[in-house]
């Protein structure tokens, strides 16, 4: 099996990697950029196929110069795209994953000092008769690896939730930037966070009929941080823009309000919208139905960090309740050599994230071309960034200041209440995968005596699933009132085939080609 | 085929609003070729994924559930959640938002964990 080397091996082709990947490339590092979709973008640049010939892929998108920038900046560097590369594991080159020193047999300290493991193909599963793609394992080795793996959507159970046309509010974005398609043609939106406003702007734009905004949330949460909201005038002209989008498509948007049940035979066909107290209790009696045969539902976002928790990366809690990576000044996680940027380290958007890719490779390319061992961190002084570079080095630390700030008064002005689960019925679905109920999970919390999640997993099967509790993790945690999803350490971050575990072969630093020359 | 003459630019409305994603993001598709669903032929474009084919033809659901037999079909959109699991061409448990459709693929919905070929 084939492995090759970089200096550095960038996850995520998301506006955090390509920041990251780009201008590590431009500093001369040897890069790979990993992403499993096919071409770069993420979700938030995600791009339609090429084949679909779109010539105006703008028209979908928020910023696309900014990603035009990104794209040739990548472009301009040493860096090699491996899209379609589903990462299921990084790992310290050597030991086989069991967290010792990076040393090799033989090898020099600092060089290969990882591995990550993908996958290859479409979906990374077992579809091989397109080629044999779907079987190809392989492993690439790094100096540094550059963690960039995004977010995907939070999800509150209600019921009707599993009926077809209810669909991720991200979820119906991605396919409209990336297929041109549209789960109805009246579509409700409904959930919590600002993406509601860009998926509703967005399907108004390609023609879908879009009764009502519903959010949870007031908007007068942001008001609390009136020095975050000033200091970031660019957030609040995009808020306006999308304000104004809605008022175009003639889009009433119902704050303090939640779609608190679906209805419909084979597919969803209305929704009652129901007001909320403070803490998102549903208002008796305030139930109003909407006819609609889609709804693009989620609840904010939650970042996507299973390859870095496995790697015993440590966490924080953020305001909205998730779990992000906690980083240092420079972007590192409090694993030497894994470093970290965008939505992993709390959800705050894509201009964050361009700046947080960049902050991270200059800080790389500072410890990698250094010559002599490192000195260690210095929490004081925003060191081991490129000496070379102080004004830009200035400008991004100031940049990610300000809009960290504001992701802090956004997640908080959006955080769940907790009486959300007042919405769910017994026989709620909340796991999706093992369809485990609303009531069996409370039977687990009153009766058998689960204090947190991980019990109520064990005890249920919830989470167990395909997806290994990323669309319930939330609502399982906040009904067995731990109120979190734990930190999960898994071995396998996607599912993987035996096929191709044997294909990857002996484990690493047990390579007889290199163990022998 | 019918999907590639809607988006064509002679539709193109001038007021500027667009009737469909295809027409706001002046997409130029190859042209349409067929798939199967369960043995049913539909149109499907190049470039387009199992599931934006099903969605382009009003199909939302194509798996039901292994304990209660529910219909499901796209729920994530970004490969997370496993809902859209589909058999493309015999291999089943495929995650019909990342996998391309080529000509002649035959998709066919989902029972359960689409094995049922190995009950005894």
């Amino acid at each position: 099996m084939v492995t090759e080397s970089y200096d550095l091996v960038v996850v995520g082709a998301g506006p955090a990697g390509l920041a990251g990947a780009g201008a590590a490339g431009q500093l001369g590092l040897r890069v790979a950029l990993l992403d499993m979709a096919e071409r770069i973008g993420g979700q938030f640049y995600r791009q339609p196929a090429a084949a679909l010939g779109a010539t105006r892929p703008q028209a979908l998108h928020h910023d696309w110069d900014a990603f035009v920038a990104l794209r040739g900046r990548l472009a301009a560097g040493r860096v090699e795209h491996l899209g379609r590369h589903h990462v299921w594991a990084v790992e310290r080159d050597g030991d086989g994953g069991r967290g010792g020193p990076g040393e090799r047999p033989g090898g020099r300290r600092g060089d290969g000092e990882w591995v990550v493991h993908a996958v290859v193909g479409e979906d990374g599963g077992e579809g091989g008769e397109g080629g044999g793609e779907g079987r190809r394992a392989v492993r690439v080795r790094a100096r540094a690896v550059l963690l960039a793996t995004g977010a995907y959507e939070r999800q509150l159970p209600f019921p009707g939730w599993t009926l077809p046309g209810v669909v991720g509010a991200g979820g119906a974005q991605a396919m409209l930037k990336g297929g041109l398609v549209r789960p109805g043609k009246r579509v409700v939106v409904a959930g919590s966070g600002p993406l509601l406003l860009a998926v509703a702007s967005s399907l108004a734009s390609a023609g879908v009929e879009v009764p009502a905004v519903i959010e949870a949330s007031g908007y007068l949460g942001y008001a609390r941080h009136p020095r975050a909201l000033a200091a970031n005038p660019r957030k609040l002209a995009e808020g306006l823009t999308h304000g104004a989008a809605l008022l175009r498509h003639r889009i009433p948007l119902r704050t303090r309000s939640a779609v608190t049940e679906a209805y419909g035979s084979e597919r969803v066909e209305a929704v009652t919208v129901s007001r909320l107290d403070a803490r998102w209790r549903p208002v008796p009696g305030s139930g109003r139905r909407i006819a609609c045969d889609a709804l693009a539902v989620g609840h904010g976002l939650v970042p996507g960090i299973e390859l870095a928790t496995t790697l015993g990366c440590a966490t924080r809690s953020t305001a909205d309740n998730t779990l992000a990576l906690r980083l240092s000044s420079t972007q590192e996680t409090s694993v030497r050599g894994i470093w970290a940027a965008g939505e992993v380290g709390g959800v705050a958007g894509a201009q964050l994230a361009c700046a947080e890719g960049e902050l991270a490779a200059l800080a790389i390319a500072a410890r990698l071309t250094k010559p002599g061992p490192y000195a260690g961190p210095d929490p004081r002084r925003p060191s081991g960034l490129d000496p070379g570079r102080p004004a830009r080095v200035g400008q991004l630390l100031s940049r990610r200041a300000r809009l960290r700030a504001f992701a802090e008064a956004m997640a908080a002005a959006h955080a769940p209440g907790p009486g959300w689960t007042d919405w769910l019925s017994d026989d709620t679905e909340v796991c999706r995968c093992e369809e485990v109920t609303a009531g069996r999970i409370r039977a687990a919390v009153t009766d058998e005596g689960a204090r947190d999640a991980r019990t109520v997993k064990l005890f249920t099967r919830a989470g167990m699933g395909w997806c290994q509790g990323r669309m319930c993790g939330a609502a399982v945690s906040c009904l067995a009132g731990d109120g979190q999803p734990p930190a999960q350490r898994r071995p396998l971050a996607v599912p993987v085939t035996l096929g191709a575990l044997a294909a990857e072969g002996p484990g690493c630093g047990q390579e007889p080609s290199r163990s022998q020359t | 085929m019918s999907r590639r003459q809607r988006w064509s630019g002679r539709e193109a409305r001038v007021d500027g609003a667009a009737r469909t994603p295809g027409e706001l993001a002046g997409a130029r598709p190859g042209p349409a070729f067929e798939i199967t669903v369960d043995g049913r032929a539909l149109p499907a474009l190049p470039g387009q994924t199992v599931a934006a084919a099903l969605w382009a033809a009003g199909i939302l659901a194509w798996r039901t559930t292994r304990a209660g037999g529910k219909p499901r079909g796209v729920f994530c959109g970004i490969g997370q959640c496993f809902d859209c699991l589909v058999t493309v061409n015999g291999v089943a448990n495929r995650r019909a938002c990342l996998v391309g459709v080529r000509p002649g693929d035959a998709i066919g919905t989902q029972e359960g964990e689409g094995r049922g070929e190995l009950a005894v």
